[in-house]
């Protein structure tokens, strides 16, 4: 019974800190990007305040029960994912419910909410939704194969397929992934970009082209789930980015730093960018990050 | 405890700070005024340091602008993405074409006052009005927002037959979707 509360309180209190971070860094990219364009830009807690706008909506919108089922669907892929990664080194502070294989459990499951949202975009029956999901589908195609060919080289070389044995790996020889497998690190961070779906790759949200592709018929509180599980989940790919390849951390100050670091590569590579079309999307994930993954899973292999 | 009066008192004043500094804009590129929302958005202006921005789809939005002259085809278009919009919703009416008809309330195809087929909450007057204008007329919504006084979309309910009394009478064949909001 205690076991069941020390989880239950764990649980929330990791989301609310993922919450809290993830959507301030949404809005620090978006005072970033205006600083870049040479505007002033919204104040860094401008996305709190469109949560709760968002959430004091009145929404009577019906497509049908998939489409109530989309956002969801969303939510738990964010929140599952947070509690499988761990949060600090030696799970200080935050339980988690990692397990031999974890690895492998999330490769899944992160898509499952994508998939999910394109049943509920599918039943709305709006044009620009159906769009936006096969192009969405279509770029997963793209940034899944060197996700997985990374993962994979770290399994094949370490021998093991959950996330706190690479970080004891780490903690123990002093020395992070990311320089002793480059290749796979190379390989993970481009295909971060696309998961990120930030310019060049906000092929399938595109607002000028699309209307916001899946999410077009979704307004107020719909969008409210979506924002908070699209924060939660940037916390939780950001943290298991530095948990896999850049040592964990021992505690929240260092995570951010870890973080925030990481998440400007997608941020300045996505306000500097143009957007591109949707074949040349896929055709550059499976260039050079394939590539990279490639080369990984030959080191891990030979070396 | 969550019922009482002054809880709920709390609540309107965060909820209300939220939608005022949070305008999520449907900018409806009906007439020429459109040309002046670009410099508002963009780096000259910066409307998003207020909070406002725009949104892709009637779903997401808040505030609808109509940036100028409306045909009867057109209102048609209008009414219903107007429908589609959220509670609570605003409309922003955009130069003079939109309060007596500007220079085209003689013509024979545009409506000569908005306010007679949607709720107008705040008039922005000009032909076309600058971006300062429009950029004050959202600080003047701000602040009806703040005191709850933007409630054209109630009073849109409220007045529902009169609206659609006006409405069928200029679009000669109404075929629109019943919507259940
Ligand atoms: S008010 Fe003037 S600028 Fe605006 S739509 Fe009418 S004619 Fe054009």
């Amino acid at each position: 019974m205690k076991e069941i509360l020390y989880y239950t309180w764990g649980a929330i209190v990791s989301f609310v800190v993922a919450f809290s971070v993830g959507i301030t860094y949404m809005g620090l990219n978006r005072k970033i990007t205006a600083r870049v364009q040479n505007r002033y830009g919204p104040p860094w807690y401008q996305n709190f305040i469109d949560v709760i706008k968002l959430y004091s909506k009145k929404t009577s919108i019906h497509h049908g029960v998939m489409h109530h089922m989309g956002p969801a669907f969303i939510m738990v892929t964010a929140v599952v994912s947070l509690l499988v990664i761990p949060i600090l080194n030696g799970n200080k502070f935050f339980p988690n419910l990692n397990f031999q294989g974890d690895l492998i459990f999330l490769l899944y499951i992160m898509v499952f909410g994508p998939l999910g949202m394109a049943l509920g975009a599918g039943q709305t029956g709006n044009p620009n939704s159906a769009i936006g999901v096969t192009r969405g589908l279509s770029q997963m195609a793209g940034f899944e194969i060197p996700w997985v060919m990374a993962l994979v080289a770290l399994m094949i070389q370490y021998k093991t397929t959950s996330i706190v044995d690479l970080m004891n790996v780490q903690v123990e020889s002093g020395r992070w992934l990311m320089f002793s497998s480059p290749f796979a690190f190379l390989a993970a961070v481009m295909a971060m970009l696309g998961m990120f779906r930030y310019a060049p790759f906000d092929i399938v949200g595109a607002p000028q082209e699309l209307a916001s592709g899946p999410m077009s018929e979704n307004g107020g509180k719909y969008l409210f789930v979506m924002m908070s599980a699209g924060s939660v989940f940037t916390f939780a790919k950001l943290t298991l980015y530095v948990d896999i390849f850049m040592g964990g951390a021992d505690n929240l100050i260092i995570l951010v730093v870890k973080t925030f670091t990481l998440y400007l590569i997608p941020m300045l590579y996505g306000i500097t960018s143009p957007r591109y079309r949707t074949e040349q999307s896929v055709r550059w994930f499976w260039g050079w990050p394939s590539f990279f993954g490639l080369l990984a899973i030959l080191q891990a292999a030979l070396f | 405890m969550i019922n009482d009066k002054n809880s709920q008192k709390i609540v309107d004043i965060i909820q209300n700070f939220a939608r005022q500094h949070s305008l999520w804009v449907l900018a409806y590129g009906t007439g020429c005024g459109a040309i002046e929302l670009p410099p508002t958005m963009t780096s000259r202006y910066d409307a998003e340091r207020l909070g406002v921005r725009g949104a892709a789809t009637p779903r997401q939005a808040d505030v609808l602008l109509i940036t100028g002259y409306l045909t009867t085809k057109t209102l048609k278009r209008v009414i219903r993405v107007y429908e589609q919009m959220q509670d609570p919703k605003y409309v922003i009416g955009f130069g003079s074409c939109t309060i007596n008809g500007g220079m085209y309330w003689d013509s024979y195809n545009t409506i000569k006052a908005l306010d007679r087929y949607m709720p107008v909450d705040i008039y922005i007057n000009g032909c076309m009005p600058r971006p300062e204008a429009v950029l004050s007329g959202f600080a003047k919504l701000q602040k009806l927002i703040q005191a709850g006084k933007a409630d054209g979309a109630k009073k849109y309910k409220e007045n529902l037959e009169w609206y659609r009394a006006n409405q069928k009478n200029v679009i000669p064949n109404w075929r629109m979707p019943e919507y259940n909001w």
